[in-house]
């Protein structure tokens, strides 16, 4: 299980004091806005449309039990009772006070969280699998890698101000989970023809308002030589990187204006520049912090569990909840159960401080304490047993927690938009819950098979719709919000950017577009295609037809 | 001006500063939680008065984030334009539960619901 060291317990202190006394300062007006936002962002706190906004990281998306029970308390004291899981495997609150932050912080502290990293021009929260550690199809847990890069990157002084934020993420499986192509550092671990363990180091991927699928920098980069290399990729980005005009300072512009192909030269004339080649240190420290991450004593099962056939044949509602939910463990006799937060016509991500405590207390006694939070804005119980899933699922089912559709139609990932982003130009969550109630029926669900609809509510995009397969992008046109449509996204191991359909559409007409975008892709589909493929087979013509055609 | 007519115009708005709550200059210079408190600046002379009395404000630490935006008023009561300062003024559209709209602070306007 991760935790802090005791660097990170003394730096998170500190950090907690000086915020406390920034915040009075600011209070006090010894300090202007202009002096205080970027100490503010510093430490996750943002202005939005109805209040500050409290962004806390979520390392790695993986919680304790203790941690969610503070998050909880945060929700309830300070808060309107809820939090909102992210697209980035954190959690925001939406009505905080400026007043009460240092207690947040400081509350937070005790139960080693803070919100350092989860703003600002500096390497952020690095993000991973939801399923690290335990998923089947597994090299290695990319979490301890997630980590040592976290404690090099944590207030580096050279990496601080960057021209613009930098978002890494890993992935320790070939499935990638972790949309390592769509950040500005991605990094896939594979195996050798030797059967050694190296990165494949993309750079320059991205969304935003310029959508690029990242580059490969390296292919095959020895396991132990990945700080060395990630600090030469910096520092060609700070050296080169235009300070000059935000919307062009991200990695993926300077990639794109110097070329791959200079831009990798760059990379390596630098690494080629580093002090010591030697390894040593890495490793050393690799697995110093892969003892944080020891997996849980699992006890020896068969792999067959009674218990768990005959609940699946008795009942229907948790077979259901079975085929989309559960997902493969590394181990014999265990199952990953993922808890999804999109229930029919609800907001995307949301959780009340009694579902975050139910989901703790699941965790505490079924699932070794460990909770992972996913980009999809869900949550998961990454170690149950076979034996327990029935059980734990009537806990979720009495709790709202039950929504059978991971990976499905209703499973919908959206930004807060308009209805608390003050970046946002229109809403995305009543366009997720407009559509989560017309794809209510769940056997329509399952019969439509694996769909990713993804909605952001301004350009930035942080509903990842360019890689959704249905991706919805909400615009402001003369005041009124409307809808541009792109098929063909994707995140995994083989990205996509989607591509857009045609002119937009209002909010009220969205659920009957994308309705005649499946029903388009049902009447198309070949035996067993699921969407993403026969959208690539057909092109985007059939789906036009069908929408605009009749008009 | 009789209590009937459609005013349009400018409002101040801003966050206040110790808890982010959205806020409207009232016409005793003060700031109202609530926008049909809003003094609506016609002329433009008025709304530059306005912003001065919003930057000293800012100076003073009252508030934050300052900016004005178009409204009308009817019947006595302020209607943003912008379905964004409608946002702003009320709460989220998705929880009406939740924001000036669930305290009796929301204006006089309806609240959006669903698109």
């Amino acid at each position: 299980m991760y935790r802090y060291d005791e660097f990170d317990r003394q730096f998170v202190t500190e950090r907690v004091a000086q915020f406390r006394d920034q915040a009075s300062r600011r209070l006090s007006g010894a300090l202007t806005e202009d002096e205080f936002r970027p100490l503010r962002l510093m430490n996750g706190l943002y202005l939005q449309l109805h209040a500050y906004m409290l962004r806390i990281a979520v390392p790695y998306g993986t919680l304790s039990s203790r941690q969610l029970n503070t998050l909880a308390f945060i929700a309830e004291k300070w808060d309107r009772g809820y939090g909102h899981f992210t697209t980035r495997q954190n959690i925001q609150f939406n009505w905080i006070k400026l007043e009460d932050t240092a207690d947040i912080l400081s509350k937070l502290a005790e139960v080693e969280m803070h919100a350092i990293q989860t703003s600002g021009n500096c390497i952020r929260n690095v993000t991973t699998d939801q399923w690290a550690g335990a998923a089947a199809d597994e090299i290695a847990d990319p979490r301890p890698v997630g980590e040592l890069v976290r404690q090099w990157s944590s207030l580096h002084p050279e990496f601080s101000y960057l021209p613009r934020k930098f978002k890494i993420a890993v992935t320790g499986a070939p499935n990638d989970r972790a949309a390592v192509k769509v950040h500005d550092i991605g990094l896939r671990l594979h195996l050798n023809d030797k059967g050694e363990r190296g990165w494949e180091v993309l750079v320059g991927g991205g969304l935003g308002r310029t959508p690029v699928i990242g580059v490969t920098v390296r292919d095959f980069l020895p396991e132990h030589e990945l700080i060395a290399y990630l600090e030469a990729i910096m520092r060609v980005y700070n050296l080169y990187g235009r300070r000059d005009n935000k919307y062009k300072a991200r990695i993926k512009i300077l990639v794109h204006e110097l070329g791959a192909d200079k831009f990798r030269a760059e990379v390596e004339a630098e690494y080629a520049r580093r002090p010591h080649a030697d390894t040593k240190v890495e490793e050393r420290e690799l697995q110093r912090i892969s003892a944080y991450f020891a997996p849980p004593k699992f006890e020896k099962l068969p792999r067959w569990s009674a218990t768990f056939e005959e609940a699946r044949a008795r009942n229907k509602e948790f077979a259901a909840w079975v085929k989309t939910n559960v997902a493969a463990h590394r181990i014999d006799g265990y199952a990953i159960a993922n808890v999804s937060l999109k229930p029919e016509g609800g907001i995307p991500g949301d959780a009340t401080a009694d579902q975050m405590r139910v989901v703790a207390d699941l965790a505490q006694r079924y699932a070794f304490d460990e909770i992972r939070v996913s980009h999809h804005q869900n949550l998961v119980l990454p170690h149950v047993r076979r034996d327990d899933l029935f059980a734990i699922w009537k806990v979720l089912n009495a709790n709202g927690l039950a929504a059978s559709n991971i990976g499905l139609a209703g499973d919908i990932i959206a930004c807060p938009g308009l209805d608390y982003c003050s970046l946002a130009t229109a809403r995305s969550i009543p366009i997720a819950q407009s559509i989560s109630r017309r794809f209510a029926d769940l056997n329509r669900q399952h019969e439509i098979g694996p769909l990713r609809i993804n909605i952001s509510g301004c350009i930035n995009a942080c509903g990842h719709h360019h890689v959704g397969h249905i991706g919805i992008l909400g615009l402001d046109k003369k005041g009124e919000e409307y809808y541009q449509i792109t098929l063909g996204g994707s995140s995994s191991e083989s990205a996509s950017i989607g591509t857009i359909l045609g002119p937009g559409f209002a909010g009220e007409d969205v659920p009957d577009a994308i309705e005649k975008i499946v029903n388009t892709y049902l009447a198309h589909r070949q035996p067993g295609e699921e969407f993403l493929a026969a959208y690539r087979r057909l092109g985007a013509q059939p789906f036009k037809e069908a929408l605009y055609a009749a008009a | 001006m009789t209590i009937n007519s459609t005013e349009k115009g400018k409002i101040l708005t801003a966050n206040r500063l110790r808890d982010g709550e959205v806020v409207f200059l009232t016409h005793s210079g003060l700031w109202s939680e609530n926008i049909d408190g809003a003094v609506l600046a016609t002329e433009p002379q008025a709304q530059a008065a306005l912003e001065a009395r919003g930057k000293d404000d800012e100076r003073a630490n009252l508030v934050t984030g300052v900016y004005s935006f178009d409204a009308e008023r009817r019947e006595g009561h302020v209607f943003a334009s912008h379905i964004k300062e409608r946002i702003r003024s009320l709460g989220p559209t998705v929880r009406a539960d939740l924001g000036k709209q669930a305290e009796g602070r929301g204006g006089h306007f309806a609240a959006l619901q669903g698109v």
